[in-house]
Formats: C-alpha cells, sequence, structure tokens
C-alpha cells in the first residue's frame, strides 16, 4: 500500500448530505474483476446526462476545479453498500483525501484499507471550507498526517483526530493482512480452544 | 454490570487485544458472492496465500446472475467473467459453492439462514453491507469490504474497532396490515439513515418477539440504512425451532447441547447500552418511502412531505432534491402515486413467509393493466417449496412473472432493471437515486402492500384489502 504522509491539492466540493455509494459508483460498473479502471464511472449519473453527454450543471465538470484532489462532502458520506469500488474509484479518479462532517462505517473502513484518508470535521469547519472553495475554485488545502492538521495557505488551521493505529498505517503504507499473519501463534492458540458448529 | 449479547459474543471472538491496536477478532462463518470477492482471489494469488480456513467459507452468486433462461450462457460478457472467475476460485481454494444451477443457490443472506450456516453466538461476514441479516439469530454479522474479504480468506481473523451498543426496544402489539418491513422503516424515519453510525443495534420489546424468524431477518436486514454496524436479536424459541433439521446445523443431541449454548446469548436484564431507541409499535402503520433514501418515509395515509415542513435547512435541501429526483409534488396523497413496476424480492423480502404474504393478497384479483410485476424468489429452495405450495400459480394466474433466485432488480445488475423514468413499489432495502437502474424511481414498500400495489396499480393502505 502506498504511504500517505501530506498532500497540497486543490478542493472539489461537493455540498450534499448522505451521498451514497450507488452514486459514487452506480452497480452496473461493479462487474469488473479488477481493482483498477473504476475512476471513469465516478459519480456516473450525475456527470452525464440521460443521453450520455456530460452534465455542465455537476461539479466534477466544471473545468475550473480540474485537477482537485480533495473532495470534501456533506454528512454521511458513503452511506449504504460495502463496494469498496466506490473508494477504488475516488481514488483512481485522483481523490484521495476526502473531507465530511461524518462518513458510513463500511466505507470508512474501506478507505483506510486503500491508503486513503477520510477526515471528519466538524460541520461548521466544513461549510466555511465548501464556501471558500466555490468562492475560489483554485482554493486548496494542505493535509498533514504526521501531524494531524489541516491547514489553508490564509487563516485556517485545524488539527483533526484520528485513530492511532490507522495514521501508524497509512504513514508507513503497512499491510494490513502481514500484520495479522504475524500473530500466527495467537490465532492457532484461539483456534484451539474455539469450537464452531 | 451485566453484559449486552452483542459484548458477549465479542469477547468470546477476541484473538488479541492490545491497547495500540483495534482488536483482532476471529471470524466463525464467511459468505462470498461474485461482485466483492474476485479482486480478493487475485490479490491471495499474487500475494501467494492461501484461504486459511476453506471449510468456514461459503460462495454463492446472486448479484449479477440472470433471473430467467438460466439454461442458455450469460448474455453480459462482463457478468459471466465475473461469475466465472468465482467458478475458477472457489475450486482452486477448496470452497463449497452454491453455484448459478446448485440446488443450493440464492441470495447469499437467503441461503445461510435456510442451510443452517447462520447460527447463535457466530461472528459472521460478507462483502455485503446487508450481512446485518444474519443478526436475527443473535449473530453478529457485518458487511465488509473487498480488502477485508481477502483479510478473512487468508487470516480468518479481522481487525476491529469495537463499535458501541444501542438498543431499539419496540413496544407493544405490532397493529394488523403492518409488518416487519414497516417496524424497520418507521425505526429508519425515526431515528434517520445515520441514526446508528458506530452502532452495533439490538433490537428488542414485544413486537421484536412475536416476529417469525423471517420478519426478524428483515428487520436487522436493513440496520444498514439507519447507518447500524450491524444488527441483532436474541435468540429464543422462535430461532430453535427454525434452526431444528437445517442441513448445516447440529443434530440429534447435538442439537439439544447447542441450544443450551445459545440460550445464554442474551443481554444481562442489568446491561447498558451507549444509546437507547423506544419505538411505540401501536403507532406504526404501513409505510412507503416518497424520497431518495430510506429514511423518508411515509405512512400510507399521509401525503408527500413539503421541504418546507423540515426543521433543518438541510433537510429541507435533500427533500427538495429528492423531489425533484423523484417527479413529485408536495401534498400528494401517497395513495395518488401510481405504479409502472412492482418488484417482489431481494435479501430483505425474498422469503417464502413474504411470498405466502404477498400471493394471498394478489390472490383472486388481476395485476393492473399498467403494471410489469415480477416475483424473485431468494433462493432456490425458497422457490421449489413455493411452487409446491401452489404461491407460484397464485402469481402467474393474476399476471406476474415468476423468476429465477438472486438479487435481480434490487440493484439492476442482472438484465432486471427500470428504465429512467418508471417508478417502481418495491420489497427492497434502497431507494436511492438510480439504485434500481438509472433514473429509476423506487419506492419501498412490504410485500403485502407491494402486491395490492400491483392489483391497484397505485398505493392502497393493505388494512382495507379486502381478501378473496
Amino acid at each position: 500500500m502506498d504511504k500517505y504522509t501530506k498532500t497540497n491539492g486543490k478542493v472539489l466540493p461537493m455540498n450534499r448530505a448522505n451521498i451514497d455509494t450507488d452514486q459514487i459508483i452506480p452497480a452496473k460498473y461493479l462487474k469488473r474483476v479488477e481493482r483498477t479502471g473504476f475512476g471513469q464511472y465516478l459519480f456516473d449519473a450525475w456527470r452525464k446526462m440521460p443521453d450520455g453527454t456530460l452534465n455542465p450543471d455537476f461539479i466534477l465538470n466544471d473545468k475550473r476545479y480540474e485537477g482537485a484532489t480533495i473532495l470534501v462532502a456533506g454528512a454521511n458520506f458513503g452511506s449504504g453498500s460495502s463496494r469498496e469500488h466506490a473508494p477504488w474509484a475516488l481514488n483512481d479518479y485522483g481523490f484521495r483525501t476526502i473531507l465530511a462532517p461524518s462518513f458510513a462505517d463500511i466505507f470508512r473502513s474501506n478507505c483506510f484499507q486503500n491508503g486513503m484518508l477520510p477526515i471528519a470535521l466538524d460541520q461548521k469547519i466544513i461549510d466555511k471550507i465548501i464556501k471558500k472553495s466555490l468562492a475560489n475554485p483554485n482554493y486548496s488545502l494542505t493535509v498533514d498526517l504526521e501531524s494531524s492538521v489541516i491547514s489553508d495557505s490564509d487563516e485556517l488551521t485545524i488539527e483533526f483526530s484520528i485513530d492511532n493505529f490507522k495514521k501508524h498505517c497509512l504513514l508507513e503504507g503497512l499491510d494490513d493482512i502481514g500484520l495479522t499473519m504475524s500473530e500466527e501463534f495467537m490465532i492457532k492458540n484461539y483456534e484451539s480452544r474455539h469450537v464452531i458448529t | 454490570m451485566g453484559k449486552t449479547l452483542f459484548e458477549k459474543i465479542w469477547n468470546e471472538h477476541v484473538v488479541v487485544q492490545d491497547p495500540e491496536k483495534p482488536s483482532l477478532i476471529y471470524i466463525d462463518l464467511h459468505l462470498i458472492h461474485e461482485v466483492t470477492s474476485p479482486q480478493a482471489f487475485s490479490a491471495l494469488r499474487a500475494t501467494n496465500r492461501k484461504v486459511r480456513k476453506p471449510e468456514l467459507t461459503i460462495a454463492t452468486v446472486d448479484h449479477n446472475v440472470p433471473t430467467k433462461d438460466r439454461h442458455l450462457p450469460i448474455a453480459d460478457q462482463i457478468s459471466r467473467t465475473q461469475i466465472e472467475y468465482l467458478d475458477r476460485n472457489v475450486k482452486e481454494f477448496g470452497i463449497t459453492y452454491y453455484g448459478m444451477n446448485s440446488a443450493g443457490q440464492g441470495i447469499v443472506h437467503v441461503i445461510g439462514p435456510e442451510q443452517g450456516y447462520t447460527q447463535p453466538g457466530k461472528t459472521i461476514v460478507c462483502g455485503d453491507s446487508h450481512t446485518s441479516t444474519h443478526g436475527a439469530f443473535g449473530a453478529l454479522a457485518f458487511g465488509i469490504g473487498t480488502s477485508e474479504v481477502e483479510h478473512v480468506l487468508a487470516t480468518q481473523c479481522l481487525r476491529q474497532s469495537k463499535p458501541k451498543t444501542m438498543e431499539i426496544r419496540v413496544d407493544g402489539k405490532l397493529p394488523i396490515g403492518v409488518t416487519a418491513k414497516d417496524i424497520i422503516l418507521g425505526v429508519i424515519g425515526q431515528i434517520g439513515v445515520d441514526g446508528a453510525v458506530g452502532h452495533v443495534i439490538e433490537y428488542t420489546g414485544e413486537a421484536i418477539r412475536s416476529l417469525s424468524m423471517e420478519g426478524r431477518m428483515t428487520v436487522c436486514n436493513m440496520s444498514i440504512e439507519a447507518g447500524g454496524r450491524a444488527g441483532m436479536i436474541a435468540p429464543d424459541q422462535v430461532t430453535f425451532e427454525y434452526l431444528k433439521g437445517k442441513p448445516h446445523c447440529p443434530k440429534g443431541r447435538n442439537f439439544d447441547k447447542a441450544v443450551e449454548k445459545w440460550q445464554q446469548y442474551k443481554s444481562d436484564p442489568d446491561a447498558e447500552y451507549d444509546k437507547v431507541v423506544i419505538v411505540d409499535a401501536t403507532k406504526l402503520a404501513p409505510f412507503v418511502t416518497w424520497g431518495t433514501n430510506p429514511g423518508m418515509v411515509a405512512k400510507i395515509t399521509d401525503v408527500v412531505p413539503a421541504p418546507g415542513s423540515f426543521e433543518l435547512k438541510s433537510q429541507q435541501l435533500a427533500s427538495q432534491k429528492a423531489l425533484d429526483y423523484m417527479h413529485l409534488d408536495p401534498g400528494t396523497p401517497i395513495t395518488d402515486i401510481s405504479l409502472d413496476r412492482v418488484f417482489i424480492g431481494s435479501c430483505t423480502n425474498s422469503r417464502i413467509e413474504d411470498l405466502r404474504a404477498a400471493a394471498q393478497v394478489v390472490k383472486g384479483y388481476k395485476v393492473n393493466e399498467n403494471i410489469n410485476a415480477i416475483v424473485v424468489p431468494g433462493s432456490f429452495k425458497v422457490k421449489e417449496k413455493a411452487e409446491k405450495e401452489g404461491l407460484d400459480r397464485i402469481f402467474k394466474e393474476s399476471g406476474f412473472e415468476w423468476r429465477e433466485a438472486g438479487c435481480s432488480m434490487c440493484l439492476g445488475m442482472n438484465p432486471d432493471f427500470l428504465t429512467p423514468g418508471e417508478r417502481c413499489a418495491s420489497t427492497s432495502n434502497r431507494n436511492f437515486e438510480g439504485r434500481q437502474g438509472p433514473g429509476g424511481l423506487t419506492h419501498l414498500v412490504s410485500p403485502q402492500m407491494a402486491a395490492a400495489a400491483a392489483i391497484e396499480g397505485t398505493f392502497v393502505d393493505i388494512r382495507n384489502w379486502t381478501f378473496k
């Protein structure tokens, strides 16, 4: 897994709550057996008009936000299905950092599994970032995982909270499975006393 | 202080506890399907890892499979590839498989219980958010992503932060015509689609106790729609009766011994939950969703709400967006909403009791001429049983299509999906934008309500139905 240390990038504001994984990537695109190539279907239904042309009103199609790497959205981001294709699509498109007031549990866990950083921030701070980004499409943020601080070039500096273990895994780019396999003795021991009917 | 049902199962499954890391917990049953497993198997191959306990993983195909013309090759090339990849993976790694033409095939959350793999006290995971279904048996069951599927295949363990606990107590008797589906839609309407995030829900109370196993599965199934990490119900005599004689459950004296153990899986009287929600069952009614998430519900006797009627600005915006998408005007009586399609199926409502309840409604009636209606049984076994009882004839005579088992129109990965603008009464679990097909308009209801809507062409109050 790629390490995540520090990033500086343009913000894409999506001022909407409860963005579910069916919006992030519709089910009809989940048929691939690879982990890659899902970025082209990111927010497919919102990005395209029924005739397949690009929807000019959807912010992802707004040229001024091209190259954004930090997605900022409303509460309960990633609700619904457990499809890891959702973080794969975001990552593949270029969003490795997502800021929202809250995240759905499975989505958040899936992000960490892919070296992505979902950060929960106070609704007021999210509102402020969205406002700044809407006013200035070139608005960017620096996310420093080591110090757990998000800042902009202006006055904004916020410390965010993140589970220490998850932070450690991201910083080191650790393989979760390898880590569990190193507990072989404990797993064997457990299996010797655990009965499954 | 006493322990909750969740804490008892959690504690029994902790393999390694470390103050620096989330706990490593053991997984007793791993269910897999074609959509969320391929990348996990590819990664195992790439890293030269084995499946640690192939006997604890069960596979089936459900999301992608066509529900008719199964004797023909699957027309969709990519779907076919995905299914063939699972065929190959289970063979190579030695995993029990209920393939497309096997007599045990079905929706993964239907076959786990019907085969008796799902049992009280187990930890159960699957790369599918509706894994919460299995919690109906007093198991700790939750959905995971593909990386975690790979993790479980390789180690039979998962590293998990301990969730919080939440009791949802549904007091009182359920009124006639109000079903398990209405309980859970009512709960989500009350607590919201993120009301249980970070929590494992335990459903308690008289109305829950009075439900059959199938009803309990419907309730637990939609725990994820309230954001819950899992949903569970303490096992009781209803649970044990259901499990008795199931193919993969202990038999004879071993069954009695198992029941003795299973009886301990209940919350202690003095156990405390992090959160408690109380629902009055006597106030529930048949519900219909009007918006684009399962929390946007109204009673059948209500009207489509006006965005201005919501307290928060964010709710007002969300409901306006939802109404725009759903092509609905505020103030429209729910019973005035006319439909194009009816779907009876999905891991929420495709079990034998669901089909019996729906068949009872449609018996002697004809499907409305403007409606295309399909019934998709949850499994091959459900289908077989329904046919033995003559339910298929009732459905077909009234004008429903009778299909093979699978997830089907719940998420439209196979050829069953809505076309843009089509409005559907669906017994499934998600009414997200485009969930049943791009531009499709979904209203979630119980099987009885869906059946009645198929006859009338609009939503009707099932409490006033004349059964023939």
